[in-house]
């Protein structure tokens, strides 16, 4: 069925292959905001349906699955792109711009990919033209983080395909829709997606590598790889069960380290794993509900998450530092900035009046409906963490707390319009959420604004600042350092390494395999193919004449015996 | 080709099966007779170009009426010769008079730097022959001429080779040895023919064909069977018969690596399956199954040292020799399946790993311009100086891996497929996991490209006349990755010609 319309995904792709040709400057600036503007229009204004169908080596791939859920994704990754664009006006990396472009397009892409094969090429494509954001800051440091990235998410991709084929000789169709946990397929397709969403202990490369790009890189980094994670997983795995406990360690875990990380890009980026605990929690419960507040959750997190890290990223581009120790103090300069970083502050904090309240309350209020007390409990109680981490903690050591005596320039304009945009969006969703669920998946009977939601929600809030400042009076809190916090980093380098080294033999080569455990055996074994096979070896010598006429002999020896036979 | 023009064309269209054999063949003569320096160049580009042209034609005329039968002189087959030409003879024609037609622009700059002046025309004549004896193997349905062809082929090879002397010594040592060791082949090739010719009276290999099914097999002809499988498998390289190759690859001139490596030992492929599916017919090749042991673990072997050699390597041309290596490996794995999709797999791989490879063997002759010598410490940092070099690099290195989008992805799904489609899924993994040792060397090569600072600043891009036709092959790694239309259903139709012995043919021509 092929309509008059094209893929939203071939226009950013397009694009990204006139920008080197465009002389830097103004009309490539223009370029950059033109395309997600485009596409915000065209996404807005498709019609429903699978628009754009192409055949590939017998399969037929459908790239432009428009409908309830797909939409609304498509559409915050093209504002996303948009916001993020305005933000990098400044910037004059060729490189980073067309890395942007090809992500967010990937993104797109993923999104309306109709069946699994289109979604794998989509998946690989954020994989690989993401990490060009980490190595775009061009040190040593982020070059190492960015291979970690693209070593991780690449395996995501080879999971999702491994499950892909499986699927497709189990049934012979590779649509994408609903699966249940039944097979090794759903369950390598689930492990694929679960890298990406940042499942607990699948975690480590989103704190390692986000903080790792560059200002603006992180944050594109920040709205597509998970999102489009938590779409995958919305649109496969709804209800299923095991996404419950999932989801809720998943909003509960990051917080110690959210709370004592010295790094603030860091802090914001536990902070967002532990948002997507709430969305993959959403997900697990798998009521129209449940899954209305989760793509609610979702889109609203990509608005207020990239302001707070847009927020953050305008203090490394004035001082050259994030480290909360050597901040404080930034508003008496930085006054637009600051208040804008709470409005995402009161956003993800879920304050009312901001977009956090009406979308999180969402998830939290269907986990009481389904009977679920404990995950009900634990989503509260993430809740609080939050609003200790991201809403108190990053503001307070950026903009206020002990004076640093650094006196940077207020953020340049068009980050201060970029971040205005978000920060205009997130209030406007809190303020009409009428208007904001209209574009929901499923039919919304659901007010936010009950006596009992907003007592109760302002109560958590108060009480819980009033915690924060007795912990802080009390000197509860541990005190920002720079230090090196390990995560569960741990367990993959340092505990599985050591195992593997020391069960060897099979572990070890399943080790190597999942990401070079067992370094101590690939090197031996590294070396002793080298012996063989390296430039001096056996293998590669270059061998007399003579050698080769005995091979020719024994062949056709064999050859003949085997036809005599 | 349309005949309603007038009786001219229609006696051209009528020799269009011999054009691409005879007119590089007429040519090199030409060369070396007129003497001129400057014309050098023109005529052989002027001739290559003309037997591209007559290819495509032939390649489209198959496609839409079957294949063409030619006699030459005007003699009826079972004593002239006879020229047959079918999907995939013309598929391998093109690729053939393609790359040439494409590496002859990018051989006068490169030649300059590589080769010494008054050498060039013996070369450009050298190179004519070549291209007339590979197009002559493809062509002929002769299994005499065949071997005429190969030797044409084989000995313009030598001297190709050798004409890297110039700059290093060595190549005349690798061209000794080719010239040994291809001599063994092509005489153990020309000794089967011989037990053929005394068990069935025939060199004909239609009429072979039908001796041999009519007859059945007997000792004689078994022998010959190994004789033949032997001798070319020495020319394709087949894994332990290789050694000839990477010397032979990394010493000769640039070009001529680019131009070998897409096209000597798949010309070599090409004859291998003729006579092991035309000729001694898959009734008799299922009976011995001297393919299942014999052909799919050298393949596999093939697969993987050679890659893990190719890891090794600290010299870009030697490497990518290796490659070739490894990659013919998947070749003949896709024959070892014996199944329609595996020879479709193998077939479409000879074309598209032709063009990747002569991509990157005319990246490593434009590197040469500004470096020494291949070996990666004297290369560091090119990519950066040398950015449409070392990008169009990395395209080739893509689809070598098969990353989805580049030819390389095509052949290797293919092969995929035959080897589940077969259920051997083991087969699968391990195309898989080659691929895998294939990032790691290509990857290699990208970190010495880009990852590592110049030695000395300042851009430094390959001229024009080299990029154009770089980009050229470059371009179809891609276009051939993502409209596999032309391709695919060439290799197929092909696959299908082969296993089902020869294809009746539509048309026949004669004449003087």
């Amino acid at each position: 069925m092929m309509a008059d319309t094209f893929p939203t995904a071939f226009l950013f792709l397009a694009a990204a292959l006139l920008v080197p040709l465009l002389p830097g400057g103004r009309l490539r600036g223009a370029l950059l905001l033109a395309v997600p503007a485009f596409a915000l229009w065209q996404i807005w204004s498709l019609p429903e349906g699978a628009l754009f169908a192409t055949r590939f080596f017998g399969f037929e791939l459908e790239l432009m699955r428009v409908d309830s859920l797909s939409r609304p994704f498509a559409a915050v990754f093209a504002l996303a792109a948009l916001l993020g664009n305005i933000y990098a006006w400044h910037l004059r990396d060729t490189l980073q711009q067309v890395a942007a472009l090809l992500y967010a397009g990937a993104a797109i892409g993923a999104v309306f990919a109709g069946d699994l094969l289109s979604l794998f090429f989509y998946w690989e494509g954020t994989a690989v033209a993401s990490v060009f954001l980490i190595w775009a800051r061009r040190t040593e440091g982020a070059y190492h983080s960015g291979m970690r990235y693209l070593l991780v998410q690449v395996g995501s991709g080879v999971l999702l395909l491994a499950g892909i084929a499986l699927m497709w000789r189990e049934t012979g169709d590779i649509a994408f829709g609903g699966m249940r946990l039944e097979s090794p397929a759903s369950w390598l397709i689930l492990l694929g997606f679960g890298i990406k969403a940042a499942f607990p202990l699948l975690h480590n490369w989103l704190p390692d590598a986000y903080p790792a790009a560059t200002v603006t890189g992180t944050v594109f980094l920040s709205a597509f790889t998970t999102k489009m994670a938590i779409y995958a997983l919305a649109r496969g795995f709804a209800g299923t069960e095991l996404l419950l406990p999932v989801g809720v360690v998943m909003a509960l875990f990051p917080i110690p380290f959210a709370l004592i990380e010295n790094d603030l890009r860091r802090v914001l980026s536990y902070s967002l794993n532990s948002q997507l605990g709430f969305m993959v929690a959403g997900i697990g419960i798998g009521s129209e509900m449940a899954l209305n507040g989760t793509v609610a959750h979702a889109l609203a997190s990509v608005l207020y998450q990239g302001l707070l890290f847009m927020a953050v990223g305008a203090v490394l581009y004035r001082t050259g530092t994030v480290r909360a120790s050597e901040l404080g103090g930034l508003f008496r300069t930085m006054p637009a900035t600051a208040a804008l970083s709470l409005v995402g502050a009161a956003s993800i904090a879920a304050f009312p009046l901001f977009s956090g309240f009406v979308t999180k309350a969402m998830i939290v209020d269907q986990a009481a409906y389904a009977g679920l007390p404990l995950v009900w409990g634990a989503l509260v109680l993430a809740g609080v963490g939050t609003l200790f981490h991201s809403a108190i903690r990053v503001p307070l050591a950026a903009f206020f707390a002990a004076d640093s005596a650094r006196r940077p320039k207020e953020a340049p304009g068009h980050m201060l319009l970029a971040m205005g945009g978000a920060a205009a969006l997130s209030v406007a969703i809190g303020v009409f959420p009428g208007a904001f669920y209209a574009l929901l998946p499923y039919p919304v009977d659901y007010a936010p604004y009950t006596v009992g939601h907003v007592v109760g929600q302002m109560q958590l809030i108060l009480f819980g600042m009033f915690a924060f400042a007795l912990m802080m009076r009390l000197g509860a809190l541990p005190p920002a350092e720079r230090a090196v916090y390990l995560d569960t980093d741990w367990l993959w380098r340092r505990l599985l390494a050591g195992l593997a080294a020391r069960v060897g033999g099979g572990l070890a080569a399943a080790g190597v395999a999942a990401g070079g455990f067992g370094r101590r055996q690939a090197e031996s074994l590294v070396r002793r193919l080298y012996r063989s096979h390296g430039p001096e070896g056996r293998m590669a010598r270059v061998w007399p004449t003579g050698a080769m006429v005995i091979w020719v002999a024994v062949l056709l020896a064999v050859t003949l015996i085997l036809d005599f036979l | 080709m349309s005949v309603s023009d007038g009786g001219q064309v229609l006696t051209l269209a009528g020799h269009l099966p011999i054009l691409p054999v005879v007119v590089p063949f007429m040519a090199a003569p030409l060369v070396v007779v007129l003497g001129a320096r400057r014309l050098a160049w023109p005529i052989a580009f002027a001739a290559s170009l003309s037997a591209l042209a007559v290819s495509v034609a032939l390649l489209l005329q198959v496609l839409e009426g079957g294949g063409v039968s030619y006699h030459i002189g005007g003699w009826a087959p079972p004593l002239g010769i006879e020229y047959r030409i079918d999907a995939a003879s013309a598929l391998m024609l093109v690729l053939i008079s393609g790359l040439s037609t494409t590496v002859l622009p990018f051989a006068r700059r490169s030649l300059a730097h590589e080769l010494e002046a008054r050498r060039h025309m013996l070369f450009y004549a050298a190179w004519l022959l070549c291209v007339s004896g590979l197009m002559g193997m493809v062509a002929s349905g002769d299994a005499f001429n065949i071997f005429v062809f190969l030797e044409i082929s084989s000995l313009s090879t030598y001297a190709l080779v050798a004409s890297g002397a110039g700059r290093d010594r060595r190549a005349l040592t690798a061209a000794y040895d080719y010239l040994i060791m291809g001599t063994i082949g092509a005489t153990f090739f020309v000794i089967g023919i011989g037990f053929l010719y005394a068990a069935t009276g025939t060199l004909n290999m239609a009429e072979l064909a039908v001796i041999i099914g009519e007859n059945g097999t007997d000792r004689t002809i078994q022998t010959a069977f190994a004789f033949i499988v032997v001798g070319m498998g020495l020319k394709v390289a087949v894994y332990p018969l290789h050694l000839w190759l990477p010397g032979a690859y990394t010493h000769a001139p640039s070009v001529v690596s680019a131009f070998l490596a897409g096209t000597a030992t798949k010309a070599a492929v090409y004859v291998l399956l003729r006579f092991m599916f035309t000729v001694f017919r898959p009734e008799y090749l299922f009976e011995v199954r001297a393919l299942e042991v014999i052909m799919l673990p050298l393949a596999l072997v093939a697969m993987f040292a050679a890659s893990v050699i190719a890891i090794f390597q600290r010299n870009l041309k030697r490497m990518l020799a290796y490659s070739s290596i490894a990659q013919i490996g998947y070749i003949l794995l896709g024959i070892g399946f014996l199944s329609q999709t595996g020879l479709a797999a193998a077939v479409i791989h000879l074309f598209n790993h032709g063009i990747t490879k002569a991509a990157l063997f005319m990246g490593v002759g434009a590197l040469l311009l500004r470096a020494d010598t291949p070996f990666h410490d004297r290369i560091v940092g090119l990519g950066r100086r040398m950015p449409l070099t070392g990008f169009a690099m990395v395209i080739a290195g893509l689809s070598l891996i098969g990353v989805p989008g580049t030819a390389g992805f095509v052949s290797k799904w293919l092969l995929v497929q035959a080897a589940l489609e077969k259920g051997w899924w083991p087969f699968a993994l391990a195309v898989v996991g080659s691929s895998l040792l294939a990032v790691i060397y290509v990857w290699r090569m990208i970190e010495v490209l880009y990852l590592q600072e110049p030695e000395e600043g300042g851009r430094a891009e390959a001229p024009l006349s080299m990029l154009v036709p770089l980009w050229t092959v470059t371009a179809a790694t891609v276009y051939f990755g993502l409209a596999t239309g032309l391709t695919l259903g060439a290799a197929q139709s092909a696959a299908e010609g082969l296993m089902s012995g020869f294809i009746p043919v539509a048309g026949e021509g004669g004449g003087g």
